[in-house]
């Protein structure tokens, strides 16, 4: 049992009421803590991603208890890959929030940024149903505070609303818990995997119940239409470093998805099997709709970027809900392109709206560095439109290549390439008027006896450094697009011997 | 008993849910608190309903027991509920404190200004 499994857990845990308890009236004392616990939590990532890439599944018995009884967390290629990407994300957005002093307008920032960090590594790490809802309500719980950080009436109504949705959420998984448990008589994924391989087919009305209870709950979570709602609301109004981090927080549900139900309900179990899949892809379809058309249609910068997250997400589950390992494969490249596309654009965002006053769509005189921000505003944007040479146009490509039932195919290709054309107008013409147009404005004279507005303060190296970074991941995620899919295809591989997991979490005698 | 149980667990689910959608946010708290309980009463039923016996084995394994679990599970899931729902009360305190408006449902910032007008009846 290596020990290491827990840390991504551990570390922000006891990281975390630190800074809110010792720390809380010194900002800096508080940032080097952050940003070093950051950047260990990225160390560990890295040393468990190796770890995990022997292709061995490992169990960390908490307690020492067996499973089922006692609760596990499991390492494989996915959760290890999931918490490296979150450890990565973090690491930007910690020194973007230190970097542009968000994290000192309003208190505890660094605290909630901790207990989030905890919450969704707990949830990539966890091997039990339950232990998922707690992971689930500990990065809530974080992310409410984070949302209303520094306060406002728009962010704490947005917040508020934030809150009601999460709230009903977690109420509906507890009910899919609890169905589940009174079906099955287990938790635990993997002996959840061999209970429902016994379940007979005509008596799984229950069960099947409690598995699209549990599908919503994640849905929910990954901004699926009809439970897509939340996300531009919430995303918009929050502060831009941690609409950055919530770029992770969809994937979570993605995750959720694609772990639970491959494993649990997915391929050869008669009872729930083609039954997700099939509410998936085409609320998928809309869902990419939804962004496209709302890409369009925002008159501000941060709603229009949150719209181009739900079509991400629609692409996303395009992807997923066909649960093949070859269309797994596609899903994964296209989780860590959208998270860090996602983050660099929330990112490049602050920069400018902080410099206008206003994240309205309107032509303005430009301010300092204007082109600056227009070469990161359109590296970002390409990656997300999917257009080349950034990872978004390879991203897409694969989703396209492994969508191939007659049935799908013609729905998933149009929605994916209209939505993508839509995505790139959106952000052509945000970026025209925001960067191109501001050039033909006339610099208004100040009125007789004002004073001078002073000039906004151009962006320095550690504010800059986090926007290029992204781009800098997105391009290698490019470049690398080979190795990395080989990655990939051995992560799903993986995710899909049910026999392997279950062997690992179980053990021999009670492999079914 | 299962009767009593089930009728109970309708009427808070469905004043719960009814309270939820009034979109105001003191009827919503109390229909989240309403949905919590009905949830908690659900997963302790999910073990069976059995009265009277331990939740522990004999010495022998024999006679009727009830399950653990259920009575676990509830416990953490009563905590969360009430950590919840008092970071949603402070979360729609400061949200009415600022705004002087307890509506859950946003109108954007465009509509900002007539928010106060016809559309609060929606």
């Amino acid at each position: 049992m290596n020990h290491w499994i827990i840390a991504p857990v551990i570390l922000p845990a006891m990281l975390a009421p630190l800074i809110g308890f010792v720390m809380r009236h010194d900002i800096s004392l508080a940032r080097a803590a952050s940003l070093a616990g950051s950047l260990a939590l990225a160390v560990i990532a890295t040393g468990l991603l190796i770890l995990a890439a022997d292709g061995e599944t490992h169990v960390y018995k908490l307690g020492d208890w067996e499973a089922p009884y006692g609760i596990v967390l499991v390492l494989d290629r996915l959760s290890a890959l999931m918490v490296f990407l979150t450890a990565l994300l973090a690491l930007v957005v910690a020194v973007h929030a230190v970097a542009t002093g968000w994290d000192s307008r309003g208190r505890h920032f660094h605290a909630l940024f901790q207990f989030q960090l905890m919450g969704i590594c707990g949830a990539f790490l966890t091997g039990d149903v339950f232990n998922l809802f707690v992971f689930f309500e500990v990065l809530l719980i974080a992310s409410y505070g984070l949302m209303i950080h520094s306060g406002g009436k728009e962010r704490l109504q947005a917040g508020l609303q934030y809150v009601v949705m999460n709230l009903a959420g977690s109420t509906l998984f507890l009910f899919a818990l609890g169905t589940l448990y009174a079906t099955t008589g287990t938790l635990n994924i993997a002996h959840l995997a061999v209970r429902m391989a016994e379940i007979p087919v005509e008596d799984a009305a229950l069960v099947r119940v409690a598995m699209m209870l549990l599908m919503i709950v994640f849905a929910v979570k990954a901004a699926l239409f009809p439970v897509q709602f939340w996300l531009p609301g919430t995303y918009a109004n929050a502060p831009a470093p941690v609409a950055a981090l919530f770029a992770i927080m969809t994937k979570v549900g993605a995750y959720s998805i694609l772990r639970v139900h491959t494993l649990a309900f997915g391929p050869e179990i008669g009872a729930t099997e083609d039954l997700a899949g099939a509410w998936l892809f085409p609320a998928a379809i809309v869902t990419i709709a939804v962004g496209a058309f709302g890409v369009l249609g925002s008159k501000r910068l941060m709603p229009l970027i949150a719209f181009s997250v739900v079509g991400s997400m629609g692409t996303l589950m395009i992807a997923i809900s066909a649960f093949t390992p070859e269309a797994t494969t596609a899903a994964l490249y296209y989780v860590v392109h959208s998270t860090f596309a996602a983050a660099a654009l929330f990112l490049i965002a602050d920069l400018v709206i902080s410099r206008r006053d206003t994240d309205a769509l309107v032509a303005l005189p430009p301010t300092v560095q204007n082109g600056l921000f227009a070469a990161l505003f359109f590296a970002a944007a390409i990656a997300m439109a999917g257009m080349p040479p950034l990872s978004g146009f390879l991203g897409k490509l694969f989703v396209l290549d492994v969508i191939r039932t007659p049935g799908q195919i013609g729905w998933a290709w149009s929605a994916i390439l209209i939505g993508s054309l839509f995505t790139i107008v959106g952000f052509a013409r945000a970026g025209s008027v925001l960067f191109w147009k501001a050039t033909s404005v006339p610099q208004s004279d100040p009125a007789e006896g004002e004073a001078m507005p002073t000039p906004p303060v151009p962006a320095r190296a550690m504010e800059l450094a986090p926007v290029f970074a992204t781009i800098v991941v997105l391009g290698l995620l490019a470049v690398l697009a080979g190795p990395v899919t080989v990655y990939f295809e051995r992560t799903s591989a993986q995710l899909f011997d049910r026999a392997g997991y279950v062997g690992a979490v179980l053990g021999s005698d009670l492999e079914g | 008993m299962e009767f009593v149980v089930a009728t109970t667990l309708a009427a808070l689910t469905a004043g719960g849910t009814y309270l939820i959608l009034r979109m105001r946010a003191f009827p919503v708290i109390v229909g989240l608190a309403l949905l919590s309980y009905a949830v908690n009463v659900f997963i302790f039923a999910s073990g069976r309903l059995i009265v009277n016996r331990p939740p522990i084995l004999d010495k022998y394994g024999e006679g009727i027991y009830t399950d653990p679990l259920p009575q676990a599970l509830v416990l953490t899931a009563i905590v969360i509920s009430f950590g919840m729902t008092a970071v949603l009360v402070m979360v729609a305190l400061g949200a009415y404190l600022e705004s002087g408006d307890d509506r859950i449902d946003l109108n954007g910032p465009e509509a900002g200004a007539d928010a106060a007008g016809g559309d609060a009846a929606k």
